[in-house]
Formats: structure tokens, C-alpha cells, sequence
């Protein structure tokens, strides 16, 4: 064990930022070794972001000093940041789906000849040089918007990586990946360690910090709360230090008491967006009390399915049956007068109303029912305010009143808005997609708890997540989809491995009965 | 239906397509300017009021100083000048850019009318002599080929610079660096922030040289075609442009293709003396032609991801 500091790739020292508003950072140390790792974990606004877009030059600390091995350094964009041997992979890919991987990785360094014309040949050559250093492959004049999430990441690792980073940071990188590719995506990391580059990863998946990361540093509100080793610590300790209390990681729930099938969809088919079929024939019951998850590559027709059931896209064949009433060609209004409620997977765009108060998102597709209006014409105000209270209280919304716009809420905040408005309603079926993305770890154990309570009271729920961990501790059977199609249905108890396999159209399938 | 082979008898007659041609022309300047602003990621439906704003101050520069060329640069500064406010406003202060776009076509209208009676009182504004126009030019030798002489190689020296302008931004867009850059500031500002590239000054770039080629399209239009100003005399050509970029999928030669065609209606609308179709009729052809055009029933086009939103740095 070496006891020089001398070894540390980078150090933020009493980094201080203030938005209008909310201190963002507040003398924020943050060290990290050469070589090494290093987990950045926190809730949402814990300051992650904004700490590591300092370091990226995207934002401008108030005070405090960043050093850079050993040396003090002024980063006043990326151009500098970059310079520096910083490199960022961000959540979001900054791809440009349109050109090519060349392109993409090239663009602002690029290879030119003669006047400017830009040279392909020569950034062919470049990527084959990169990939063969560090074992990765990939195809430089494949379209990057025809490449799968895993191999987009890996062009923007190499991208940053033909920038010379030797300090990577990435921006909760296996947030779109399947299991399968998260497992590479960590070969790759070690891989990069042992060439000498540094690591920072920021993660809310504990699991993963535990298992990819040497030490970790926890945020909350602003301040770091919490250095550790990684392998002295457990999920548990981390996530008490990230959200300033004990939270229950694993669902407490009994064992489910399906009842009558409550909704069955029947060789269900449907177009996307772009009028090319997304379900190929989708079939399944669904039961009263009962959890079913939809576990899937997203965007393998589990968004399309929720919305034909919630009855805001056309089905293109098939039958879904609500008891035995044919609701297959319901409006979204019918679909909610029958008892179904839906909880989108965009919450700011379909799920809310931005600039409506808390009050007035609280009852959006019910306004017309009786206790809200008269004869459909005038808004009961009074009932209606009685209601957001109660669903507020209820529902532990943080809001400064009923009458703030939805807008200036958190995340967790604003979900939970949906939740209690689809749930307050005590509906027959409840169709959850995405309920806690983008959630803070609190709110999802409020939001876990909540969904489960609706089973126990006898709702027939159908779950569909990004997430495998929320999708084995939820449901009481799993539908895994490909391709617009169902490939299996499992137990909750599966291994996550079989479960990727199968998400991935691999493994052998145990067709539903 | 003696109106219809009156037009097919017009078909084969070598002036029309050399009309058609030069009225392409008019149309392909701005439209090669719509499609590098809108590459860029700016909005720009204010090719009208650049070549009106052009088509003016090119006539007042002509009149003042009688010769052509000097009017021309002044005219391509002008629009210019006009793409600058465009840019600042949408760039800088990140305002809806068809708002803006509005704005500067109805300020064009208003100041160049305005001008006009200051400058000249309510006579005429006066007309250039010609030796005071943009001159045609014959290629020697090429000329005399039988009917392509006529119609490729018997043209306003304009039209010779816009074919050459449309080979050179088809090959600064798609083969350089900065085609490279501009296309990436225009689909995705984040990532080429990121990496980089300064969002801001290409797109400052990009909508000031739109505005140099509309403005030398107002230059032509206004003392190569004609010999004088006359208030809106762009007669909505800038939006006919627009049209034409969004028929050719935001790419130079497509644009370019579409310009011949609403070239090839006001061609053989201005023929209409010899052919047995109501005028007015016809006058809406290339209004109809643009209708139909942004109607999408010539196959859907999409434009360029990040076109019209402004960029804010740190966001997502």
C-alpha cells in the first residue's frame, strides 16, 4: 500500500455551485486515485451531475479548485476538459444517429486532407487502431442509428477514448443496457483500468456500484456524506448514507392470491409510431390480485402493448377482454370508465399537465365524472381541492400547495402525482409502465409499497420496467417480450441471467399455456 | 384543350427551358441558403425579406454609383445584414425562429416601401440603363450547340454562379469538415458541444451566408431580370424557395431539382401570351405546385433533428 497522495488522477476541492434556487454543490471534496474505479452515487439532485459537468467544463463552480495530477486547472469548457484528458460519457448518448460511427467518433478531431475535405479513409484507420488497443469492435462506417444501445455506448467510449481521456467519466451507463451488455460493458471498464485509465462511475444501482467499483463516494442535498471502500461496505449501508434514513431495498409482500382472470388479451398485434408492427401477436391473462411483469429490451413493443390497453393507440388485430367485455377498440376515456387505470411511462409528456396545478393534474380524465363536475359542465372546485388534499396527504406528495403547477415539483414528486391520481380511483386494472424511472430510491419504496397494496386489494396489475431487479421483486409471474412478442412466461425466482437471455430472443423459451 | 397543347408546343421550344433556367435560379439561391442555415439547425423562412432587403439597397447602389457589380456586393451584405439580425435573435436570445422569420419579412416590406418614398418621393425609383445590369454572357463555342446552347450556355452571368454555388455547397456539406460540423450543430447541438465544436458560431455562420445568397438572388432579381425596385417585388419567391429546400429533403441538389420545376411554371406562365389559358390561372401554378409540394404528397422528408430549437448550453 502506497501512502503517497501523489497518486491521485484528480481531486475537487471545496467545489461550491448555487443555481437560483438550490445549492447544487456545497464544498464538495472529491478525490479520485489513478487507476482506480470510483463510484459517484446519490439520489437525484443529490449533486452528482452537476458536480461532474464542473469537471466537464459544461458549468462553472462558484469556488473551489480542481487539480488535475497534482496540478491546479482552470476548465471553462470541454474543449478545456478534453484537453485535460477528460472524457465523459453521458447518460443521454451524444450520437448522431444520422452519420456514421466514423463520424460520430471523429467530430472535432477530425481527419482532414487536402483543403478540409474530411478524410474516411483515414478515420477507418484510426477506429481500427483504437479498437484493436483496447478490444473493442466495431464497424467504422456502420450507421450509428442502426447499431443496438450496447455497441452505441462502446463508440462513445471509443470516442472519448480517441480524444485521449485517461479520466473517463460515466454518466449512469447501464441505465439503457441489458443485463448481457452491462456485463461487457464491465469487462471493458477492467479492461481500461488495466491500461492505466481512470474510472469515475455514477450509479443509483447498487448492485453494480458493489461490484464494478474500488471506493465510493455518497451525496446527498449538495454535500458529500460518505467515502468507502467497496469492498467494507453493503448495499445497505450505502443506501441509508444516500437517502438519510433506513430504506427497505427488497419488497415486503406476501404471496399472491390470484383470483377470476380479470383481463385477457388475445393475439394482440399493433403498429409503432412509425407504422411498422410492434406486437406481433401478444397473448396473456392477467388476474385479479396479482403482479404480472412485461421484462424487455425496451423497445421491443412493451410501450406499444400498454398503450393499445390504455386505449390510446389503434390495435391492428386481436381482442383484449376486460372480465368478458370486448374493450379492444375503447378510446382511453372508456378504458378509464371501465375500471383501467394507467400510470405512462412519460410522465411529463402524456402523464401530466406541466402548468396545471397539483389540484388540476390530480383529476385530469375524470373531470367529468359526477363528484368532480356538474352535468359536465361547471368544475366542482371545492370537491375537487377536498381531493387533491386527500390524495396529497395520502400519497405524501412534497408539494408547497395544491395550487403549484407540476412543473416546479421533483421527479419523485411529479410521479407520484400519477400515481395517486390512477390509484385513487381504486381501479380493476392498473397498468404501471415505468412507475419509478427516474425516482429517487425513497420514493420508489413508497411507490413499491403502493403498487403492491393495490394487489392486495384485489387490482389485476401489469408492470412494465426497464428495470429486471424491480421486475423480480414485483411480480408474482413474468412475461418476458421480444420482437412483439411474448417468449416466455417465468417465475419470479428466475435468474437474471436466463431472464437477459431470453430478453435478447436467446435461451430456450417455455411457451405460455 | 387547345390550352394543354399549347403548353406541350411550349415544351419544345428552347426559350422556355432557358426562361425556366433563370427563374430556377431566382429560386435556387435562397433555397441553397435555407438549406445551409437549416443543416445548421436555424429555421429560416426569412429568404424573402433577405432578397427583397437585397433586390432594394442592390438598386439604390446601382443608381448611385452605376455599376453592377459594386450594387451586387451591396446587395449580398444587405441580406446579409438582414440574416444577422435572424441569427442574433434566434441564436442569442433563442426566440422562436419562425416568429423571427415572420418578423423580418414583414419588416422588409415595410422598410424597403418606406425607403423607397424617402429616397425618391413618390416618383419612380428609377430605372438602370443597361449597361448598369448584371450582364448575360455566351460561353464561346458552347453556345451554338443546337437547343442546350441556348438554354445552358446563353444566361445571366448569376445563373453560371448559382450552378457553380450549388457544386460547392453540395461538396462543403457532404465531403469537408465544416460540412461535417454543421450537419452535426444541426442534429444534435449537444454532442457537437461536447465534442468540441462551437454550436453558436456555425450557426452564426450558416444563417448569415443564407443571407448572402439571398441577397445576391434580390441582386439578380432586381437588376439582372428586371431594371428596377418595385415594393414586394420578390412576389413570395423566398417562400417558394423554402418549398423547394423542403421537396429536396434539405440537400443542394434536390432543392435544385424542385426550382426547376416552379422555374418551369413561371416560365410558362410568363409565356402565356401565345398559349389559350387564363393567366390567372396560371400565375397560381407555382403556388399550387408549392401547396402540393409542403402537403407531402411528394413523399415524406425529415428535416435535420435539432432544426428550430435553439440551443442552451448544460441542457439536455
Amino acid at each position: 500500500m502506497s501512502t503517497t497522495v501523489a497518486s491521485n488522477a484528480l481531486e475537487m476541492r471545496g467545489i461550491t455551485k448555487a443555481f437560483p434556487g438550490v445549492v447544487a454543490n456545497n464544498q464538495v471534496d472529491f478525490t479520485v486515485r489513478a487507476g482506480e474505479i470510483h463510484a459517484l452515487v446519490g439520489e437525484n439532485g443529490a449533486g452528482k451531475t452537476t458536480l461532474m459537468n464542473v469537471l466537464y467544463g459544461l458549468v462553472h463552480q462558484d469556488s473551489g479548485e480542481i487539480l488535475i495530477d497534482g496540478k491546479s486547472v482552470r476548465i471553462s469548457g470541454p474543449r478545456d476538459a478534453i484537453a485535460r484528458g477528460i472524457g465523459m460519457v453521458h447518460q443521454h448518448f451524444m450520437l448522431i444517429p444520422v452519420f456514421t460511427v466514423g463520424e460520430n467518433v471523429m467530430l472535432g478531431r477530425e481527419p482532414v486532407t487536402g483543403p478540409g475535405f474530411y478524410d474516411r479513409a483515414q478515420a477507418r484507420k484510426e477506429i481500427a487502431a483504437l479498437t484493436r488497443k483496447y478490444g473493442l469492435s466495431l464497424d467504422a462506417d456502420a450507421r450509428m442509428g442502426d447499431l443496438p444501445v450496447g455497441l452505441q455506448q462502446r463508440a462513445e467510449i471509443v470516442k472519448v477514448l480517441y480524444r485521449g481521456a485517461n479520466i473517463l467519466i460515466l454518466d449512469e451507463p447501464t441505465g439503457v443496457l441489458t443485463p448481457q451488455e452491462s456485463k461487457e460493458l464491465f469487462g471493458v471498464l477492467r479492461d481500461l483500468v488495466k491500461t492505466g485509465k481512470t474510472i469515475i462511475f455514477i450509479s443509483h444501482k447498487l448492485r453494480e456500484v458493489l461490484e464494478i467499483s474500488d471506493r465510493i463516494t455518497v451525496m446527498r442535498r449538495g454535500k458529500v456524506v460518505g467515502h468507502l471502500t467497496t469492498r467494507d461496505t453493503n448495499q445497505e449501508e450505502i443506501a441509508t448514507m444516500m437517502v438519510g434514513r433506513e430504506v427497505l431495498l427488497r419488497v415486503d409482500k406476501k404471496p399472491a392470491k390470484a383470483g377470476a382472470v380479470a383481463f385477457k388479451v388475445e393475439d394482440l398485434t399493433a403498429n409503432s409510431d412509425r407504422g411498422v408492427p410492434a406486437l406481433k401477436g401478444v397473448s396473456f391473462e392477467l388476474r385479479q390480485g396479482e403482479i404480472l411483469g412485461i421484462a424487455g429490451v425496451e423497445g421491443n413493443g412493451q410501450s406499444e402493448l400498454m398503450e393499445v390497453l390504455a386505449g390510446t393507440r389503434r390495435a391492428t388485430g386481436g381482442r383484449v377482454l376486460l372480465g368478458d367485455k370486448d374493450v379492444t377498440g375503447f378510446d382511453a376515456r372508456t378504458e378509464r370508465d371501465a375500471g383501467i387505470a394507467f400510470i405512462p411511462e412519460d410522465r411529463r409528456g402524456t402523464g401530466l399537465v406541466l402548468s396545471f396545478s397539483v389540484a388540476e393534474n390530480s383529476i385530469l380524465g375524470r373531470e367529468k365524472a359526477p363528484t368532480f363536475s356538474w352535468h359536465e359542465l361547471v368544475l366542482r372546485l371545492i370537491a375537487i381541492r377536498e381531493w387533491a388534499r386527500k390524495l396529497v396527504k395520502e400519497f405524501d406528495i412534497r408539494t408547497p400547495s395544491i395550487d403549484t403547477a407540476v412543473r416546479n415539483l421533483s421527479g419523485g414528486n411529479q410521479q407520484k402525482v400519477i400515481v395517486a391520481r390512477e390509484m385513487g380511483s381504486q381501479p380493476r386494472v392498473l397498468l404501471a409502465a415505468q412507475p419509478t424511472r427516474g425516482v429517487d430510491i425513497g420514493a420508489i419504496e413508497f411507490i413499491h409499497q403502493r403498487i403492491v397494496a393495490e394487489r392486495d386489494h384485489g387490482a389485476a396489475v401489469l408492470l412494465v420496467s426497464a428495470e429486471l431487479d424491480e421486475i423480480r421483486s414485483l411480480s408474482d409471474r413474468i412475461a418476458v417480450i421480444y420482437e412483439g412478442r411474448i417468449v416466455s412466461i417465468e417465475p419470479p425466482e428466475t435468474p437474471e441471467e436466463r431472464l437477459g437471455l431470453l430478453m435478447t430472443g436467446g435461451g430456450s423459451a417455455t411457451l405460455p399455456a | 384543350m387547345t390550352g394543354l397543347s399549347d403548353i406541350l408546343h411550349l415544351l419544345y421550344t428552347a426559350n422556355l427551358w432557358q426562361a425556366a433556367l433563370a427563374a430556377a435560379v431566382l429560386l435556387l439561391l435562397p433555397a441553397l441558403g435555407g438549406v445551409i442555415s437549416e443543416r445548421s439547425g436555424v429555421v429560416n423562412i426569412a429568404m424573402e425579406g433577405m432578397m427583397l432587403t437585397g433586390a432594394f439597397f442592390g438598386v439604390v447602389a446601382d443608381l448611385a454609383w452605376h455599376n453592377p457589380w459594386l450594387a451586387t456586393g451591396v446587395a449580398i451584405l444587405a441580406g446579409g445584414l438582414m440574416a444577422l439580425v435572424h441569427a442574433v435573435v434566434s441564436i442569442r436570445f433563442h426566440a422562436d425562429q419562425i416568429v423571427s422569420g415572420i418578423a423580418i419579412n414583414i419588416f422588409a416590406a415595410g422598410i424597403t416601401v418606406f425607403l423607397v418614398n424617402r429616397i425618391y418621393g413618390i416618383q419612380d425609383v428609377g430605372h438602370a440603363t443597361q449597361s448598369e445590369l448584371l450582364p448575360n454572357f455566351n460561353v464561346p463555342g458552347l453556345d451554338q450547340l443546337p437547343f442546350l446552347g441556348q438554354v445552358l450556355f446563353q444566361q445571366n452571368v448569376v445563373v453560371y454562379a448559382a450552378l457553380i454555388l450549388l457544386v460547392l455547397v453540395h461538396i462543403v456539406l457532404f465531403r469537408t469538415r465544416l460540412g461535417l460540423r454543421i450537419r452535426a450543430v444541426g442534429e444534435h447541438p449537444q454532442a457537437a458541444d461536447t465534442a468540441g465544436i462551437n454550436v453558436y458560431l456555425i450557426r452564426y455562420g450558416a444563417v448569415v451566408t443564407s443571407g448572402f445568397l439571398s441577397g445576391l438572388a434580390g441582386a439578380f432579381l432586381a437588376i439582372g431580370v428586371s431594371n428596377t425596385f418595385v415594393p414586394n417585388m420578390t412576389d413570395g419567391r423566398g417562400y417558394i424557395a423554402l418549398a423547394a429546400m423542403i421537396f429536396g429533403k434539405w440537400t443542394p441538389f434536390g432543392a435544385f431539382v424542385a426550382c426547376l420545376i416552379f422555374g418551369l411554371g413561371q416560365a410558362i406562365y410568363d409565356n402565356n401570351s401565345i398559349i389559350h389559358v387564363s393567366p390567372y390561372l396560371l400565375s397560381m401554378l407555382p403556388y399550387i405546385l408549392t401547396l402540393v409540394v409542403l402537403a407531402g404528397l411528394v413523399g415524406r422528408s425529415s428535416p435535420p433533428a435539432a432544426d428550430g430549437i435553439p440551443y442552451v448550453p448544460g441542457s439536455e
